[in-house]
């Protein structure tokens, strides 16, 4: 059971059966969609966006309790920062979620540490990272539906 | 517990577990519990030795060389196709076309036969149950085409509803492709019918059939089907090994799909004439160890015997099924009456994709997410489902360890 409460720790738990800004936003300045052919999840992230400023991200669609928990925790971490804050916290996320986590501070990671079992679960990955991938989209402009395959 | 099933005590799934060396193995430090038959099965000894001989006293060309060693890999290659044609009661051997796979042969069919005989404005139907492997090959068909396809619908239980198929049927269907069993669900499809009433109305059938073989006794002359496709890694046999079955007019009458060596007879660059079935489609070296591990594997399940197998596997269905849904929260998707050892799931509250990473930490080996068949999920109205599906070795025993694996699943997340 270690390796599973590693993975599924309390904030997980609580952001999967709590999910937070889990709404649709009518006026949100981009919409994007994220999806995993491999699981079937799959998320819609609006944005509203004040020059280079996240003001708002907000979610809906369905998933794991890894690819809801993170799209919950991603959107209240990266609302109020600035795009490229946003993408830095990316790379924490990717980092730690991947097992590369050295020279991570408890600080830098915040709430995000509670993904840090994921590593552990090679096959999770890729629903740790889903939101985080059409986050990115969403912020580049380019794409209106992103694959993790 | 219920107590109402007894246990017929002639089969013996000890000594059956005992030729598959993998089921001895530990999966996290917990003996494997595999549950994952219509992904793919795992092989027996008989098998993997075959193999093993083939390439260490046997392995040669076939159809090409006169030297010793060629001409033995001919026999054995042509006596595994030998081996088949008496295990499915087809006619004739040249009925028996090697292929990669179910899916490479559906394309074959839809490809060769479809391009030659479907035209605009015909009518190709398919189950709303179908693997992605029968229902893209047609879309592809039909956008060639501009044929349409049409999907014969399911009743909440996972049973197609005859009626309304018999309804659709009308001059313009060309063809019917329909699964012998759902891989997501398990329902065993009324063959009889279905081809009855579509040779009645002069439209030819063809049967995916990768999760009939493993499990029901195949006679392909009772059947009376046109093309039946299965794979032979999922009853037992190697992968990259599988069959298309069809009627000898047909694939006669049928053009070449791929070219190369083995299907012509001779090439000069003004012309090439085809060789004769089933060669016609085999272009290229086959997989000839594959071919010989799958008459291997068809040889093993005879010696259990296919009544035997069909008749322990629905004891353990409907023991595996009675347990499940005492499991609160537990729903299960696909009750037919006829059903193949597949039981489809959903837990409230749990995503089959926790349920899935949950058990495998217990050596738990079932199939999470949509099952190649999203239409079907869709249909169902859930985004993917926890599947576990039963082989001839497994067990009780098996089921009870995924019901308690299911229970921590539930510790976890509530
Ligand atoms: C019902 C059904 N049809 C077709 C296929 C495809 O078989 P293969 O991948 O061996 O070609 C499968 C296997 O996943 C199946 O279960």
């Amino acid at each position: 059971m270690s390796d599973l409460r590693e993975l599924y720790q309390q904030v997980i738990l609580d952001h999967n059966k709590n999910p937070r800004n889990f709404h649709a936003m009518p006026d949100a300045s981009r919409t994007v969609d994220g999806y995993n052919p491999l699981c079937g999840d799959h998320y819609t992230i609006f944005l509203r966006l004040d020059g280079e400023t996240i003001r708002e991200v907000s979610f809906t669609g369905s998933g794991c309790a890894i690819s809801k928990a993170s799209a919950s925790v991603m959107s209240s971490t990266v609302k109020g920062k600035s795009k490229e804050e946003a993408g830095q916290l990316f790379d924490t996320f990717h980092r730690l979620v991947t097992g590369d986590a050295s020279g991570l501070s408890a600080a830098e990671l915040g709430r995000l540490a509670a993904f840090s079992g994921v590593s552990e679960f090679p096959a999770r990955v890729k629903c740790a990272t889903l939101a985080w991938h059409t986050l990115r989209s969403a912020l580049e402009g380019t794409e209106e539906k992103v694959s993790t395959e | 517990m219920s107590a109402v099933i007894e246990t017929k005590s002639t089969y013996d799934v000890a000594a059956v577990r005992r030729d598959f060396p993998i089921l001895a193995r530990d999966v996290r430090g917990k003996r494997l519990v595999y549950l994952d038959n219509a992904a793919t099965t795992q092989k027996p000894r008989q098998v993997i030795d075959r193999l093993v001989r083939y390439y260490s006293e046997e392995n040669s060309n076939v159809h090409r060389g006169v030297h010793y060693l060629s001409e033995l890999a001919t026999l054995e290659y042509e006596n595994a196709r030998a081996y088949i044609r008496r295990f499915l009661n087809a006619r004739d051997e040249k009925e028996i076309v090697f292929t990669r796979g179910t899916t490479e042969s559906i394309n074959l069919v839809a490809q060769t036969w479809g391009r030659a005989n479907v035209r605009e404005g015909d009518e190709i139907l398919i189950s709303a149950i179908e693997h992605h492997s029968n229902i893209v090959p047609w879309q592809m068909l039909c956008a060639e085409k501009q044929a349409s396809l049409r999907i014969i619908p399911v009743f909440d239980n996972g049973e197609l509803d005859l009626d309304a198929y018999e309804r659709m049927l009308n001059p313009r269907v060309k063809l019917v492709a329909v699964g012998h069993a759902s891989n997501a669900l398990g329902t065993i499809n009324p063959l009889r019918r279905i081809i009855g009433a579509a040779h009645a109305n002069g439209s030819l059938v063809l049967v995916d059939g990768a999760q009939g073989v493993p499990h029901l006794t195949v006679d392909l002359q009772a059947l009376d089907c046109d093309f039946y496709a299965f794979s032979g890694h999922k009853v037992y046999g190697p992968t990259g090994i599988g069959v298309l079955y069809g009627k000898q007019e047909l694939l006669e009458a049928m053009p070449p799909w791929q070219g190369g060596g083995d299907m012509i007879l001779s090439v000069s660059f003004e012309k090439t004439t085809y060789n004769a079935l089933p060669y016609k489609f085999e272009a290229g070296t086959p997989n000839i160890a594959g071919a010989i591990g799958l008459a291997a594997a068809l040889q093993y399940v005879a010696s259990i015997g296919l009544d035997a197998i069909a008749a322990y596997e629905h004891e353990l269905l409907v023991y595996a099924a009675a347990r499940l849904q005492e499991i609160e929260g537990l729903r299960l998707i696909g009750t037919a009456r006829g059903k193949a050892a597949v039981i489809s799931f959903v837990l409230e509250g749990v995503h089959p994709h926790d349920i899935g990473t949950v058990l495998d930490q217990e050596g738990i080996a079932v199939r999470t997410g949509h099952h190649c068949a999203q239409p079907l999920m869709m249909r169902f109205n859930v985004p993917a489902t926890g599947r576990a599906s039963f082989g001839l070795y497994n067990t009780r025993e098996e089921a009870d360890a995924l019901v308690a694996g299911l229970h921590k699943v539930i510790e976890v997340f509530r």
